[in-house]
């Protein structure tokens, strides 16, 4: 067992684990909280999206242990109480889900995502600058995948906070 | 996944000393090894997190950039001098994998995942890469994505990476401690090994080795990185090509090219650059080196069509970035 310090939404956590828990397996199995989900637990599908230190990453491909000192945002901690963060609120505007299953990583993606923009961090279907258009959303959530097919609508919702953020 | 020690190591003499254990691996981003494990393709008894070892930085140096190998993929990519002085690299990284993944995955990691052969993943099929001995069912069997250079009779897996074959193309050196004291600094394209009849080893690094650093020297004037995939994002290469040369003159001077998707390694196309070195472009001159380097090129059945995918995809790279050059001129 090897002792972990760190921070989820906010609250210190100090903790035992063995090494071979992921991030994932930890906030779901020893912090209970089950907002971030198990989808491919591979790294394939982005269901398990959380953002550390302010950047987005697969929690099913991090060892817990690795994260000691660590910054966690989940799901859970992109409200503020009741009220909606802009990106879940037009989530909802758009009916960017069906089933919601892929929703808290695409959510948290998304959060990041945002911040990627802000600091003009490109990707691979930027030119010379970033533009806010559907190409550039839909490949920078590659990683996030949705059995429902809602990705219109996921796309429209990320634009909509993306444009008004600018 | 399987029982092992867990340590975070302070400084470089620590991690290969820890590396020195049994069976012993190095942990960077982890996001093809944690993958492996749970797998239980990789068994390391130990692993030594080098993860937050003071290589995070990307220096500039008189000619180039000094590249810490714990600067995640999507920092590399990001970073401003490599996107004005060496789009190919930047354009690599970000073809490769999704954001979540380029921003855990290290820069010395990147060169060290494993192949993504299906074979080698299922660990109910025959893999020499797996269990050395046990046969290659991807021989005969569904092989749609692997080499058509270099294979052997043992072992037709691809090497995976987007970034290697960048650093191959831009002639970029990676610096290493070794376990027994000392460093030596292994050029990119002498880092990977074909898989001869020990496929089971993918590079050259000796137990408990470490890349520290990754030396981009002085940047080409021009650079391209082309894939082709089976999907517009999150895929990997079916083909890829990497390119870089300065043209003195009108004339190919330093030209460096590397394929992806094709080999064992990234692959450097050393004929191609050979005929066409010192060269005028011109459409035949782009056929003849692509012919040149494809002369042994051999498909398995499934990934022939690799073959002629890679020609088209050398002259239609040259010819693009020489006609944007003409237009200039």
């Amino acid at each position: 067992m090897h002792p972990l310090r760190l921070t989820v939404n906010g609250k210190p956590h100090d903790l035992e684990i063995d090494p071979r828990v992921s991030l994932l397996d930890l906030l779901r199995e020893n912090l209970s909280m089950t907002g971030s989900k198990k989808g491919c637990d591979h790294g394939q599908c982005g269901a398990c999206t959380v953002i550390v230190n302010g950047r987005r990453i697969n929690s099913c491909l991090s060892l817990a242990v690795t994260h000691e000192g660590d910054d966690v945002t989940t799901i859970e901690g992109t409200a503020d109480g009741e009220a909606l963060s802009p990106l879940q609120a037009a989530f909802v505007k758009h009916d960017a889900f069906q089933c919601g299953y892929c929703t808290p990583g695409q959510i948290c993606s998304a959060t990041a995502l945002l911040d990627e923009l802000k600091r003009g961090e490109p990707s691979v279907v930027t030119k010379e600058k970033v533009e806010l258009v559907d190409e550039e959303i839909r490949e920078r959530m590659s990683g996030n995948l949705c059995r429902c097919g809602a990705y219109n609508n996921i796309v429209d919702a990320i634009l909509e906070v993306a444009e008004a953020r600018t | 996944m399987r029982p092992f020690s867990y340590s975070r190591v302070a400084d470089d003499k620590a991690a290969v000393a820890a590396a020195g254990a049994q069976n012993a691996k190095f942990l960077g981003g982890g996001t093809n090894l944690v993958d492996l494990m749970k797998h239980e393709i990789e068994r390391p008894e130990t692993l030594v997190d080098v993860s937050r070892l003071p290589h995070e930085e990307i220096e500039q140096t008189e000619s180039g950039l000094r590249i810490g190998a714990a600067v995640t993929n999507s920092a590399l990519a990001a970073d401003a001098v490599v996107r004005e002085k060496y789009p190919l690299l930047s354009t690599a990284l970000l073809s490769g994998a999704t954001q979540q993944l380029r921003n855990r995955a290290t820069t010395g990691g990147n060169f060290l995942q494993r192949t993504r052969c299906q074979y080698f993943y299922d660990t109910q099929r025959a893999c020499n890469k797996r269990e050395p001995g046990s046969g290659c069912d991807a021989i005969g069997g569904l092989n749609r994505f692997h080499a058509i250079l270099g294979a052997s009779e043992n072992c037709i897996a691809v090497h995976p990476s987007d970034m290697a074959v960048a650093m191959v193309a831009l002639g970029a050196d990676a610096e290493t401690v070794l376990p027994q004291g000392g460093v030596r600094t292994i050029p990119a394209d002498a880092l990977h090994r074909l898989p001869g009849d020990t496929p089971h080893i993918d590079h050259q690094l000796a137990q408990g080795e470490l890349i520290t650093h990754v030396v981009l020297h002085k940047a080409p004037q021009y650079q391209m990185y082309r894939k082709v995939r089976d999907r517009s994002s999150y895929a990997f290469a079916v083909v890829s090509i990497g390119i870089a040369f300065d043209l003195l003159e009108g004339h190919f001077m330093k030209i460096r090219i590397a394929f992806g998707g094709v080999a064992h390694k990234p692959w450097r196309a050393a004929r191609a650059e050979e005929v066409l070195e010192g060269k005028a472009p011109s459409r035949a001159l782009f056929e003849e080196a692509a012919d040149a380097e494809l002369a042994e090129a051999k498909g398995q059945g499934d990934n022939d069509f690799k073959i002629p995918l890679m020609r088209r995809l050398i002259v239609a790279s040259l010819t693009e970035m020489t006609s944007a050059q003409e237009k200039a001129a």
